[in-house]
C-alpha cells in the first residue's frame, strides 16, 4: 500500500469532471440537422463541484466532518439534492469511521458499495461509490473515492461497516478493485476461475450476429451508438 | 476384454503414488479426510444447493455440522448472475426497464419504479410526473408487495410442511397477476413503469377488475392468520428461529420486514416518501421478537396495510379517469399511445395512422425517440424505495448519452443473505430453511 500511494494523485484534480468530455454521434439534438450525417460533437458537462454554502443540512455536516478528519475530502458535489463527497482513498477508513461514530453525523447504515469505471479519467479510472444512510437524522450521503487502473487498491471499510463485505467482493469481482484489509476478497458473482472484470468499460459485452430472414442483426455492443 | 481405464488418473508414467482426487481449489481429498479424522469429532460438511428446492432459487449453502447443530454456514451466490447491469449499458434508457424488471422477478414493479425514479431525478422531471401516473405506480407497487409477501409466506410455509399456505398463497397471487396481465399485458416482467410515467393507462374494465381483486383479498387474507398465527406446529418451527437483533440488522445492512421484526419501524414510504406515499393513510408494522415468526407476522399485517393503500388508489384512479399517465414532454414521453392489443402490448391504431399517413415529422420523431432514445444529463442519482424485502435502490450514472453509463441495483436480498451465518450458526440444520425463508431472498435480484 505504501509504494502504491505514490501513484495516487494528491487530492486528485477533480476526477469526475473529465470522464467523457466529448461525445460524437450521427444524430443531433437541438440543431436543425436531421440528415444523420452531421457528425455531431457534444461536450459532456458533469455536475460542477459545489462551493459553500451547499444548502440544506450539508453545510453543518461537512463542517463537522471537516473538523473531525481535517480536510480528508477534496471535492464536494451537490446535484439533484444529493450530496457527494470525494475522499482521498488513504483517508477512506478514517472518514467512514467518523461518519458512523460521530453523534452529529451518525451514518450508521451502509446501504451500498459499488464501482464505476471512467476509462478517460487518467490516473483515477476506477471509482468506488459508497451510499450511507443515517437513520438517526434521516439523511443520505454519497462518498466517492478513486484509484488508478494500474494500482487498483482501496482500503476496505468492512471493519466499520460489516454490510460492505459482499458489496466490496462484488466490486472486486466486477471492477477489479482490490480492497486492502478485506477479510475474504474473492469473486462473488462470477466463477472463481473467471478471467477479467466484466463491468469495466473495456470488457466486451459479447454476443454474436443473428441472421433473420436474410438480414443480419449485429450483436448489441457493435450496433450503432448515438 | 478391454482394459479398464481410470480416466481420472494421469496417463503418463510419472504418476503420483495413489490416486489423486482433486477438490475445488486444488485440495487433496486424502488430506481433507485425514484432517477430519484428526479432529475426531462428528463434523459433517454438507453442500446444500444450489439446486435445493428450499434455498429459494439457486442459493448454495456450505454447511458444517456437529451432529445436527450448525457450526458454520457460508452462502455462495452468483449462480443466477446474468449481467443485467452490464447489458443495460448498451440499451436505451427506456429499454432499461425491460432489464431491471427481471432482477427480482417476484417484485418486478419495484425494480422498475426504483430505476425510473432514478432516471427521472437525473432528468429533473420528478415534479412533472402526472398525478395519475403516480397513483398507478403506487397501486401496482402495493399489489406487487402483497404478491411478493404471499410468495414469501407461502413458500416459507411450504418449506416447513404447511403446504396449504403455499397453495392458497399462490391462488391469491394469481388474482393479482391476472390484474397485472390485464393492465400491462404480462403476468411478470412487465416493463410497465417507464421514465416519465407508465406505459399505458388502465384498461376500461380495470377499476372493476381491481375491485374484484380487493374483494377477493378482503375475503381470503384472513385465512393466513387463521391457519398459522396460533398453529402450534407453525409456531414451534418459527418462534425463536433466525434470531437477529437490531444492532445486527444495522451492521449487516438489513432492512424491510426483517428490520421491522426487530422492533424498528423504519419504512422508506414514511421516512423518505416518493410517488406521493405521504398522502396515503397506512401504518408501519413492527414486531418485537427478532425471529422468523415475527417476520411472518410483519408480512401478514403489511399485506393488510398494502390493501388499505390499494383501496385508496382505486378511489383516486376512479376519480381521475382519463387524465394523462405519461409526462407532457414529447422529448421524453414515448410518442405512441400504447394500448393493449390482442397479442399483448402494441401501438394504438390511431397513432400508426398518424405517423404513417399524416405527418412526416411525427414519423421522424417517433423513429428517433424509439431507436435513439432520449438523452439524460450527466450526473448520478441514488434512489431508494421500500421494496417488499427492504431497501431497494438504484444507483444510476449518466454521461449525457442515450444509454445508461452505469446502473447498479442495491437489492435487499443481497444484504440479507450476508446475515445467514449470524442467524443459523449454533442452530439446528433443519432451521436453516426457516431462517432463509424468513429473509425472503430472490436470487434473480441477489445475483442480477
Amino acid at each position: 500500500m505504501s509504494d502504491s500511494d505514490a501513484l495516487l494523485p494528491e487530492s486528485g484534480p477533480a476526477p469526475a469532471a473529465q470522464a467523457a468530455p466529448v461525445r460524437q454521434g450521427m444524430w443531433s439534438t437541438g440543431t436543425g440537422d436531421t440528415s444523420g450525417y452531421g457528425g455531431v460533437r457534444r461536450t459532456v458537462e458533469w455536475p460542477a463541484p459545489a462551493t459553500a454554502p451547499y444548502g440544506s443540512w450539508f453545510d453543518d455536516a461537512l463542517a463537522r466532518l471537516s473538523g473531525l478528519v481535517n480536510d480528508a475530502f477534496y471535492k464536494v458535489v451537490v446535484d439533484h439534492g444529493e450530496l457527494t463527497v470525494y475522499v482521498a482513498r488513504e483517508r477512506i477508513v478514517e472518514v467512514m469511521a467518523n461518519l458512523r461514530d460521530d453523534a452529529h453525523l451518525r451514518f450508521e447504515f451502509c446501504a451500498s458499495v459499488s464501482g464505476v469505471h471512467y476509462p478517460d479519467e487518467l490516473g483515477s479510472e476506477l471509482h468506488v461509490v459508497y451510499h450511507l444512510q443515517s437513520m438517526t437524522h434521516n439523511r443520505r450521503i454519497r462518498i466517492e473515492t478513486t484509484c488508478a487502473e494500474t494500482d487498483p487498491h482501496v482500503p476496505s471499510v468492512v471493519a466499520t461497516y460489516p454490510a460492505a463485505d459482499w458489496h466490496e467482493r462484488e466490486t472486486w469481482d466486477m471492477f477489479g478493485i482490490i480492497f486492502d484489509g478485506h477479510p475474504h476478497l474473492t469473486r462473488i458473482l462470477m466463477p472463481d476461475d473467471w478471467a477479467g472484470h466484466p463491468q469495466r468499460k473495456d470488457y466486451p459485452l459479447g454476443g454474436i450476429p443473428i441472421e433473420y430472414k436474410g438480414a443480419v442483426v449485429p450483436p448489441v455492443d457493435s450496433r450503432r451508438s448515438y | 476384454m478391454k482394459e479398464t481405464t481410470d480416466f481420472y488418473a494421469s496417463s503418463s508414467d510419472d504418476v503420483a503414488e495413489g490416486a489423486v482426487y482433486t477438490a475445488m481449489g486444488g485440495g487433496d481429498w486424502a488430506d481433507i479426510a485425514a484432517e477430519q479424522a484428526e479432529r475426531g469429532d462428528e463434523t459433517l460438511v454438507i453442500n446444500m444447493g444450489p439446486q435445493h428446492p428450499s434455498t429459494h432459487g439457486v442459493l448454495r449453502l456450505m454447511v458444517e455440522c456437529n451432529g445436527e447443530t450448525v457450526t458454520s454456514i457460508r452462502p455462495g451466490i452468483g449462480f443466477l448472475h446474468t449481467g443485467i447491469e452490464k447489458n443495460m449499458e448498451y440499451r436505451s434508457w427506456t429499454q432499461g426497464t425491460t432489464f431491471v424488471t427481471r432482477m427480482d422477478y417476484v417484485a418486478p414493479i419495484f425494480n422498475e419504479v426504483a430505476y425510473c425514479l432514478a432516471v427521472e431525478r437525473l432528468l429533473g422531471i420528478e415534479d412533472k410526473i402526472p398525478q395519475r401516473a403516480n397513483d398507478i405506480r403506487v397501486l401496482m407497487m402495493e399489489l406487487c408487495r402483497i404478491a411478493s409477501h404471499l410468495v414469501a409466506v407461502g413458500t416459507g410455509g411450504m418449506e416447513i410442511g404447511a403446504l396449504t399456505v403455499m397453495t392458497i398463497g399462490f391462488r391469491e397471487r394469481e388474482m393479482i397477476l391476472d390484474f397485472f396481465e390485464a393492465v400491462t399485458g404480462l403476468r411478470m416482467n412487465h416493463a410497465y413503469i417507464r421514465p416519465g410515467g407508465v406505459a399505458n393507462d388502465l384498461p376500461e374494465t380495470g377499476i372493476a377488475q381491481l375491485r374484484d381483486v380487493i374483494n377477493w383479498l378482503d375475503k381470503h387474507l384472513p385465512e393466513y392468520a387463521a391457519f398459522c398465527n396460533e398453529n402450534p406446529i407453525f409456531k414451534g418451527r418459527m418462534c425463536g428461529i433466525g434470531y437477529q437483533d437490531l444492532s445486527a440488522c444495522f451492521a449487516l445492512g438489513v432492512t424491510g420486514p426483517v428490520l421491522r421484526s426487530a422492533g424498528y419501524g423504519w419504512d422508506l414510504r414514511k421516512q423518505q416518501p416518493y410517488c406521493g406515499y405521504e398522502t396515503y393513510d397506512f401504518d408501519v408494522i413492527t414486531w418485537d421478537t427478532c425471529d422468523a415468526y415475527g417476520r411472518f407476522r410483519v408480512r401478514l399485517d403489511e399485506m393488510w396495510e398494502s390493501l388499505k393503500i390499494v383501496k385508496q388508489c382505486a378511489d383516486r384512479l376512479e376519480a381521475s379517469t382519463g387524465e394523462p399517465v405519461m409526462i407532457d414532454d414529447p422529448k421524453i414521453a414515448w410518442p405512441a399511445q400504447l394500448a393493449l392489443g390482442p397479442d399483448g402490448q402494441g401501438n394504438s391504431n390511431e397513432h400508426i395512422k398518424h405517423i404513417m399517413g399524416e405527418s412526416m415529422e411525427a414519423l421522424i420523431h417517433h423513429f428517433k425517440l424509439v431507436t435513439e432514445g432520449f438523452r439524460v444529463p450527466a450526473g448520478q442519482a441514488y434512489v431508494p424505495i421500500e421494496g417488499p424485502k427492504g431497501e431497494l435502490a438504484c444507483h444510476v450514472v449518466s454521461d449525457g448519452g442515450t444509454h445508461p453509463y452505469r446502473v447498479h441495483m442495491r437489492d435487499p436480498g443481497f444484504n440479507h443473505l450476508q446475515s445467514v451465518p449470524i442467524q443459523c450458526e449454533g442452530g439446528m440444520l433443519a432451521d436453516i430453511v426457516v431462517a432463509i425463508g424468513s429473509l425472503d431472498p430472490v436470487m434473480g435480484g441477489v445475483d442480477r
